[in-house]
């Protein structure tokens, strides 16, 4: 017993740098980045087109949405194995947790449906009506709120997570890709990929406070379209990625200016930061690759290859 | 195969939700009988264009569902052997002001003639010829289809692309085969290109049993090429041509790599999505003229969200001024140039299995938007009804 234990010790210390996990739209995978070495470590197979990706609080499961196979998949990220699918409605495509770690509220892109599932259940709670095509997927810190854009519909969907029922649509410019809610709740940002802009709202009151467009010198404004969203983890800025343009854009959250933009793979879509917030991980879906920014510096520090076409990333904490 | 409805009329109203005033819109389809073809496996779908439009209208009407907008399509389908303006002009009286048409280039000018259509919008979803965005234009007619000349820039910037200098051209007997051969050879022009020998499809033999033996002597005699430009817009000889040329050359135009307003095989910038959508509706794949029905309601719709009005002026407006940005699936906000109604769009480049490239392409320069290589650009518009 104290030697398995022992043994079981030595096994895990050289594995408890944190990692990065990538889902590969075109590839059926997961890959693997370890923090420490910035190199795949591992790569699973998952069920088809997966995309929307994320973990658990205590990072004991991954969820994944495998479009394709109209499943949300959970694995065990310490072996890789797919434990069981969740059910999910139609094409899911991207999904947020709740903050008590309990429901996923599910984007259906070919539904035009927000599925929301028990992930202790597995049941279906609750399916609502939203525009064509939904994918962004914001919930509020508090998660009394969640948000679901619906790209051909173009709008943001305000649902009450008590009622489960939509209490306001608001318009946004063409085609919404991201929902995100500022840390403390007060604003929601989305991004319109075709219309080339980032909205913020007043959550209060679903007023728009501020419309951010893009422009970098060389570079066509139509390239320019807005996908994922992060704040830094202190909220001062929000890295926007920036698709076909190949270049992020570091918006500063008092003032809604553009401070920089910094070059990364090719159609950069999501990204994620490194647990101890020292890093950014993009994934860039047409290089097949993932760039690697210094949060100090703010610059590229080294590019990742992974399968093909990577869409979104998770970070795993280790104990 | 080819069959034709010869119902007098068909109209179907869609009762689309439950609003106070749906906003009403026509589509009107002038039949046509298609020429015969050299193989009749492939036949063109009865709904083509129409079933790219009741899609659209469902889209529309789902983002209706949270603005309070409701919208009816109407669908009215002229048959070959039927007077089409009489038609037309029982749905204007009815009070039709946005009209999405198919029908062939001479039906759309004189629908675009009338009086009573003066201050209504009309949608060309089928007709590809350059002239009706140029010296035949109409101030109340939009293009969502590409023109001949959009298409053919495409694929000349596509093979300036690939430096292949050397090019020769068949072409068809057909009216259809004559323009778009005549785009090709303007566009190589245009991007610098020249044509280094020509010929002429006269044939009216079965080719499915002789193309191996006509195909290599017909070809024989062309100057040598990289690329054998086809202009077969029916769909007639050329997918005889392909592997049975007197040299193994690659084909482009309207067989090989073809350039397409649309295609079954357009999957990236989310066409995935609309591709699933279309086929689990049809069991069919998208085509182009479905593509430019698609677009022509997604534009009304758009407009009449943004521009919050479904007076015809004020979406025309709209849909001509910088604001449009309209999401297409094609990578690049759509929207209309205002100097000729014509709708803004990447042009892919398909084979049978793949897209291959998507136009315009890096290098080809523009002041404004890459997308006005493609197409007569305001300097050489020859279209001057526009020019309020």
């Amino acid at each position: 017993m104290i030697r398995a234990l022992l043994l079981s010790t030595l096994l895990a210390s050289p594995a408890l740098a944190d990692e990065i996990w990538v889902t590969n739209e075109m590839d059926d995978t997961v890959s693997v980045i370890d923090v420490a070495t910035l190199e795949v470590k591992a790569t699973y197979p998952t069920g088809e087109r997966p995309r929307g990706v994320t973990f658990n609080r205590d990072f004991t499961r991954l969820y994944i949405c495998a479009s394709d196979s109209d499943a949300v998949q959970v694995m065990d990220p310490a072996t890789g194995e797919i434990l069981h699918d969740l059910p999910s409605g139609e094409d899911p495509e991207q999904f947020v947790l709740s903050p008590d770690d309990r429901l996923l509220y599910i984007a259906n892109e070919d539904d035009a449906i927000t599925t929301v599932v028990d992930t202790q259940s597995r049941k279906v709670i609750a399916q609502i009506d939203v525009g064509v095509e939904p994918e962004g997927m914001g919930i509020s810190p508090d998660g009394r709120i969640q948000v679901t854009t619906s790209e051909t519909t173009n709008m943001a969907h305000w649902i009450d997570t008590e009622t489960h029922e939509i209490v306001a649509n608001t318009l946004v410019d063409s085609r919404p890709r991201h929902a995100e809610f500022s840390p403390d709740g007060t604003q929601l940002w989305v991004s319109a990929e075709i219309g080339g802009t980032v909205s913020v709202f007043d959550v209060a009151t679903r007023a728009e406070i501020a419309k951010i467009s893009f422009a970098i010198k060389g570079v066509q404004p139509e390239k320019l379209q807005p996908v994922g969203m992060r704040f830094s983890p202190d909220a001062s800025k929000i890295f926007v990625a920036l698709g076909p343009s190949n270049h992020m854009a570091v918006v500063d959250a008092k003032t809604f200016e553009v401070d920089r933009y910094i070059l990364v793979g090719r159609r950069v879509w999501h990204m994620t930061l490194s647990p101890d917030e020292s890093k950014l991980f993009t994934t860039n879906g047409v290089s097949g690759d993932v760039t690697v920014i210094d949060m100090a510096t703010l610059e590229p520090i080294k590019t990742i290859k992974v399968g093909r076409f990577p869409w979104g990333a998770a970070a795993r904490a280790m104990p | 195969m080819r069959r034709i409805i010869h119902a007098a009329l068909i109209v179907l109203a869609c009762a689309c939700g439950a609003g106070a005033q749906p906003m009403r819109i026509d589509w009107l389809e002038r039949q046509v009988t298609p020429p015969p073809v050299l193989s009749n496996m492939q036949s063109v779908p009865e709904q083509l264009g129409l079933d790219g439009a009741r899609l659209s209208l469902g889209d529309i009407a789902t983002t209706g569902k949270f603005t309070g907008q409701d919208y009816a399509l109407r669908e009215t389908v002229v048959p070959p052997a039927a007077p089409f303006l009489p038609a037309a002009q029982k749905l204007l009286a009815e009070g039709a002001r946005v009209l999405v048409v198919k029908a062939p280039a001479q039906d759309l000018l004189a629908l675009a003639d009338l009086p009573e259509v003066r201050d209504a919008l009309i949608f060309n979803t089928s007709a590809p010829e350059t002239d009706l965005r140029g010296a035949n234009c109409r101030a109340n007619v939009l293009h969502s289809l590409p023109s001949y000349a959009m298409r053919a820039d495409a694929l000349a910037q596509f093979i300036q692309t690939k430096r292949w200098t050397r090019l020769a051209l068949i072409q068809g007997a057909h009216p259809e085969d004559q323009a778009f051969a005549e785009a090709m050879r303007a566009a190589l022009t245009k991007f610098g290109l020249t044509l280094a020998g020509e010929k002429t499809w006269l044939f009216d033999a079965n080719m499915r049993r002789a193309a191996a033996a006509e195909v290599p002597l017909f070809t024989q005699d062309l100057p040598d090429h990289d690329l054998l430009l086809v202009a077969d817009e029916p769909g007639d000889f050329a997918r005889y041509i392909a592997y049975n040329t007197w040299t193994p050359r690659l084909l482009a135009g309207s067989e090989g790599a073809k350039p397409l307003g649309w295609a079954g095989v357009v999957e990236q910038n989310g066409a995935a999505q609309l591709q699933n959508r279309f086929r689990e509706m049809t069991a069919r794949e998208m085509q182009a003229a479905d593509y430019a029905a698609w677009a022509a309601i997604a534009a009304i719709g758009d407009a009449v969200t943004r521009a919050q009005s479904t007076d015809p002026a004020s979406m025309r407006a709209y849909l001509l001024s910088d604001k449009a940005r309209i999401a297409g699936f094609l990578g690049r906000p759509l929207s209309f140039r205002d100097w000729d109604g014509q709708m803004r769009q990447p042009i892919p480049i398909v084979t049978e299995r793949a897209v291959v490239a998507l136009a315009p392409f890096e290098g080809f320069l523009h002041a404004s938007n890459e997308l006005d290589t493609l197409g007569p650009d305001r300097p050489e518009t020859k279209c001057t009804a526009f020019g309020e």
